[in-house]
């Protein structure tokens, strides 16, 4: 017999005994027709059972056919406790499903290595350097003539690859008409074979194909674009697509599940780095990182090192063709900028970045809330095995061994955790692509491969198990270890029990308290953040990115706004390069009134005349553009700018210096306008210099313009419908110009505060579901020791106990714990300062508010959950429960 | 759980022997034929010799078959595997050493 057989005898055990007794009965029969005294016979079998056992030993695996006994017992002791199982599965499967949630997206995002050949030994460049407002920030773009460089300088220790950004651009497969949008890459020659990237259609891009520039218009597409796109056909080989003014032909699909290396991004279309021509001998003009494979036994360190003083050397000869007049400290700064190897093995993005921090908090604070379920759980087992301490009891009488009893209990853990796990992985299916869809910049939306693949689920038997192993254990062994002769007097130690429950909402409530400060900081944090002035009218803008073809005279800019000032529905227009917070910037040296510039740039922006006006920026003296001012020439300054550089006067008559093509030109003040946010919410209002869109050429003339943000005020409330109107609208009035892309005002603002949204959201829910889950909690626990304690109470009131001394005595122990829990609490959050500071804005961990709102909440769902067996507590009869003794 | 037999090797040993020259016996049978054979010396008891038949079954060295009698009632039968056959000579090589040793100790000593 197989060990299948006997498997399978388990599920047929009732045959299995049938066929025992009947071969025993046969003997017997046999015995006595040849004479043997029946008796006799019979007796000679000894205990029909005994055998019967022994057999059937043999005959099945034991211990898998207790384990079924068990599955089988426990599965009936959770349907007899219908609501409670099911209040903990359903908890229990929250917390397991958010946190295989957190996870998917942590691995996502983080975690999971790109789809190429050795993913562990690639790395990628950064360097330190200060941003614009001299806070220190990491820098990994460079330039074509240094990586030209730096290739050669590692050839030997390492495979150098320049890959750009992934950026989205417009391209079409047939007229202007039919534009379309794609994310594109430049990538140099040696990346496909360096990464090993096999085609699923066509050929890659090779060294071969990245030699000249301007003169390789090959892309490689990537397999989700051919399938998206093209429905995979085969045809698209060779089929020609113009970006801008090259006409670029497809050669091949790059295979399934490589979408570039931008985590967060996938990328469509992959050129060749020689195809961005006008880049590749600009040493000014930082486009890609560098990324770079080590050769088998090189160490990072040495290959930095040799990269570090090539880039020192390259920029020191750099800094020597800059204008004079930079501050020193900032040359050096660029010229010694600390390098280092970064790995890249889960890809390198701008998400990563922004995101890395925000979803371990997520996970910590998915994982609290999974701890807060358990201590629920193993709260509920520990109360049911106490219930049951006598079943126990006459388990170990009748001989039953400890580690049956353990495994009786844990099976009933596991099975729970089973369930458990099953809603959780339905949950995660659910919300984790939910909560990418909440990382929806507008036009940008994150898009991440979320594989329900081994690793998720390898995370998600693990979690069970875990999961079993913390509830489950704890009660498990209590159980077995039960002493059957003090069990059955009715326990040594019932208060043993209680210590373990009160320990167990001492926890809870500290991690709870934990949750609570965390989310109380986030949505601070997004409310602050978002009720920041922004200084101009966010909502009834529209701002229609526009482009022509080849560069138009202003004059018919001009004609456009015109015309669109006419459409129903628009109150004003006007153009300027750039949509305010839109993520663009133009920073420029100016100069008060000294030689040396001044050591912080304003930001400039060009606008066209009414547009201060069409975006509700109200002038505080001199006047607006018209429409025959002329960059460099005159310039409206706002609030930031007069304060910073005029000692907050009216600087309207004043003067500054400014720098184009290398001339210093003086520039006139001719408005004084108040402060409107330029980039994001997070910093101050920067001084800010508003130029007229019209510009002059070194011949005096001027300039034509090729490119220019149009934006729209609308009379009605949604600016949204008019979209498609002014779409067609700006081609039709002139047919060179086309719109690229539309976006409300309100989005452009509102993409700075997303991640603030998100954590404020997802942190807010779980802060509801630990609360609820403690609550719960302390309930049970409340109501199970005033039960076990009835008998006392009763006695305590009999001897003329007052209500008021009964509730105080039900009630100062768990309060304590409570006490203790939310100082425990208190102490871990104002600890998680320094991890959790740099995503806070407006709050300080350490803020009285922020610690007493949720001890303030904790403490008032803890009294409503205390209420009801405090109640009942103090109305109980001594009468009736000592005549049920 | 389960007591060790002093005779179990040797149970294993006769019953495997006995059914690889008589096959299709019942359980009856074989305790007959072991009685039998050995002149009443070797006397065998319904009470281990089901569980080692059952212990030998599971081994895989006999297999069993539920024949109807002339009776109307079922009887279980036993016959010898590849498998048993194969054990049995082990078995019967192995218990010949032990003998011989046995026997050569008592010769000597």
């Amino acid at each position: 017999m197989s060990i299948w057989s006997r498997f399978a005898n388990i599920f047929r055990g009732d045959r299995v005994n049938r066929e025992l007794d009947e071969e025993m009965q046969s003997h017997i029969d046999e015995a006595i027709a040849n004479g043997r005294d029946p008796d006799e016979a019979r007796r000679t079998f000894g205990s029909t059972l005994r055998a019967r056992e022994y057999s059937r030993d043999v005959k099945l695996p034991v211990w898998f056919d207790a384990l079924r006994a068990d599955i089988l017992f426990g599965w009936r002791q959770l349907v007899k406790n219908k609501v409670t199982a099911g209040a903990a599965v359903l908890s229990l499967g929250l917390a397991i499903g958010a946190c295989t949630s957190a996870f998917r997206l942590i691995d996502a995002v983080l975690l999971r290595p790109l789809p190429v050949n050795d993913p562990e030994r690639l790395y990628f460049l950064t360097y330190q350097m200060t941003d614009g407002h001299s806070k220190p920030d990491t820098g990994d773009s460079f330039e074509y003539p240094l990586f030209r460089e730096l290739r050669d300088v590692a050839k030997d220790q390492a495979a150098l690859m320049a890959i750009s950004y992934s950026g989205k651009i417009d391209l079409t497969y047939g007229s202007d008409l039919d534009m379309e949008k794609a994310y594109r890459q430049y990538v140099s020659g040696s990346v496909f074979p360096v990464l090993g990237i096999t085609p699923a259609a066509g050929r890659l891009l090779s060294p071969n194909d990245d030699v000249k520039p301007g003169a390789h218009p090959y892309a490689v597409i990537s397999y989700d674009y051919w399938t998206r796109r093209f429905g995979r056909d085969p045809k698209v080989m060779g089929r020609k697509f113009r970006a801008g003014n090259d006409s670029i032909e497809i050669v091949g699909v790059s295979r399934e599940g490589f979408t570039g290396t931008e985590t967060g991004t996938m990328t469509d279309i992959f050129m060749p780095t020689m195809m961005n021509s006008k880049a590749i001998s600009n040493s000014n003009w930082s486009w890609f990182r560098i990324w770079l494979r080590l050769m088998p036994g090189t160490r990072p360190e040495q290959v930095r090192e040799k990269l570090s003083a090539a880039i020192t050397h390259f920029r020191r000869e750099a800094v020597k063709t800059w204008p004079p007049g930079a501050p020193k400290e900032r040359l050096e700064q660029y010229v010694n900028a600390p390098l280092s190897l970064e790995g890249a093995a889960a890809g390198v993005s701008g998400m990563q970045k922004d995101y890395r921090r925000s979803l371990v908090i997520l996970g910590v604070v998915v994982a609290l809330v999974l701890l807060i379920a358990c201590a629920n759980v193993a709260n509920l087992m520990t109360a049911q095995a106490a219930s049951r301490s006598r079943e126990m009891a006459l388990r170990v009488s009748i001989g039953a061994g400890q580690f049956r009893l353990l495994q009786l209990v844990l099976v009933e853990s596991a099975l729970l955790a089973l369930a458990a796990s099953v809603f959780g992985s339905l949950f995660a299916w659910w919300s984790a692509p939910l909560v990418v869809r909440m990382i929806n910049p507008p036009d940008n939306p994150a898009r991440l491969l979320l594989p329900a693949d081994w690793r998720v689920l390898a995370f998600s038997v693990t979690l069970a198990i875990l999961v079993t192993a913390l509830f489950g254990i704890a009660p498990a062994v209590r159980a077995s270890t039960v002493k059957p002769m003090s069990a059955l007097k009715g326990g040594d130690d019932p208060h043993a029990r209680r210590r373990l429950m009160h320990g167990l909402i001492a926890a809870q409530v500290a991690f709870c308290f934990i949750v609570h400060f965390i989310a109380g900081l986030f949505v601070a944090t997004f409310d602050r953040l978002s009720s920041q002035p922004t200084g101009f009218a966010v909502d009834r803008v529209l701002t229609l990115e526009t482009v022509a073809r080849g560069e138009q005279p202003v004059a018919y800019w001009e004609q456009i706004i015109q015309k669109l000032k006419t459409v129903k529905g628009v109150d004003s227009a006007a153009v300027c390069s750039w949509a305010l917070m839109s993520g663009n910037g133009w920073r420029s040296n100016i100069w008060i009134t000294a030689d040396t510039p001044q050591t912080d740039n304003p930001y400039f922006l060009a606008v066209s005349s009414g547009w201060l006006d069409t975006m509700r920026i109200p002038l505080l003296g001199g006047r607006d553009f018209v429409t025959n001012d002329i960059y460099p020439e005159v310039a409206i300054v706002n609030e930031a700018f007069a304060k910073r550089y005029f000692d907050g006067q009216n600087p309207v008559g004043k003067s500054f210096a400014t720098e184009t093509d290398k001339k210093r030109v003086r520039t006139q003040i001719i408005g004084y306008a108040h402060d409107a946010r330029y980039q994001n919410m997070r910093e101050p209002i920067r001084p800010t210099v508003y130029v007229p869109f019209n510009s002059i050429t070194d011949k005096g003339g001027l300039r034509n313009k090729d490119w220019g943000t149009i934006v729209v005020r609308t009379a009605g409330e949604n600016p949204s419908s008019l979209a498609s109107i002014l779409r067609q609208e700006v081609p039709s009035t002139r047919s060179e110009f086309r719109v690229s892309n539309i976006r409300t005002q309100k989005e452009l603002v509102q993409q700075h505060t997303i991640r603030e949204r998100l954590l404020a959201m997802l942190s807010l829910f779980f802060a509801i579901v630990a609360l609820v889950l403690a609550a719960i909690g302390l309930y049970g626990v409340m109501t199970y020791s005033v039960l076990q304690r009835q008998r006392e109470i009763g006695i305590r009131m009999a001897l003329g106990a007052q209500a008021r001394d009964v509730a105080s005595r039900v009630m100062t122990q768990v309060f304590g714990m409570l006490l203790l829990g939310a100082s425990l609490g208190l102490v871990g959050g104002v600890a998680s300062e320094r991890y959790i500071q740099s995503l806070l804005y407006g709050v300080k961990t350490t803020d009285l508010t922020m610690l007493a709102l949720p001890a303030l909440t904790i403490f008032t769902a803890a009294l409503v959950a205390a209420l009801p067996p405090v109640l009942h507590a103090v109305r109980i009869d001594p009468a009736v429960t000592l005549r049920a003794e | 759980m389960r007591r060790t037999d002093s005779l179990q090797g040797s149970i294993d040993l006769l019953v495997l022997k006995i059914l690889s020259r008589r096959p299709h016996l019942h359980g009856y049978a074989i305790m007959n034929a072991i009685e039998e054979i050995s002149g009443e010396v070797l006397q065998v008891e319904e009470g281990s010799l089901y569980p080692a038949l059952h212990r030998i079954e599971e081994a895989g060295w006999i297999k069993a078959q539920w024949v109807t009698k002339d009776t109307g009632r079922r009887a279980r039968t036993y016959e010898i595997t590849a498998a048993g056959r194969k054990q049995l000579s082990t078995e019967e090589s192995r218990w010949r050493a032990v003998t011989d040793a046995i026997g050569r100790v008592l010769r000597m000593a």
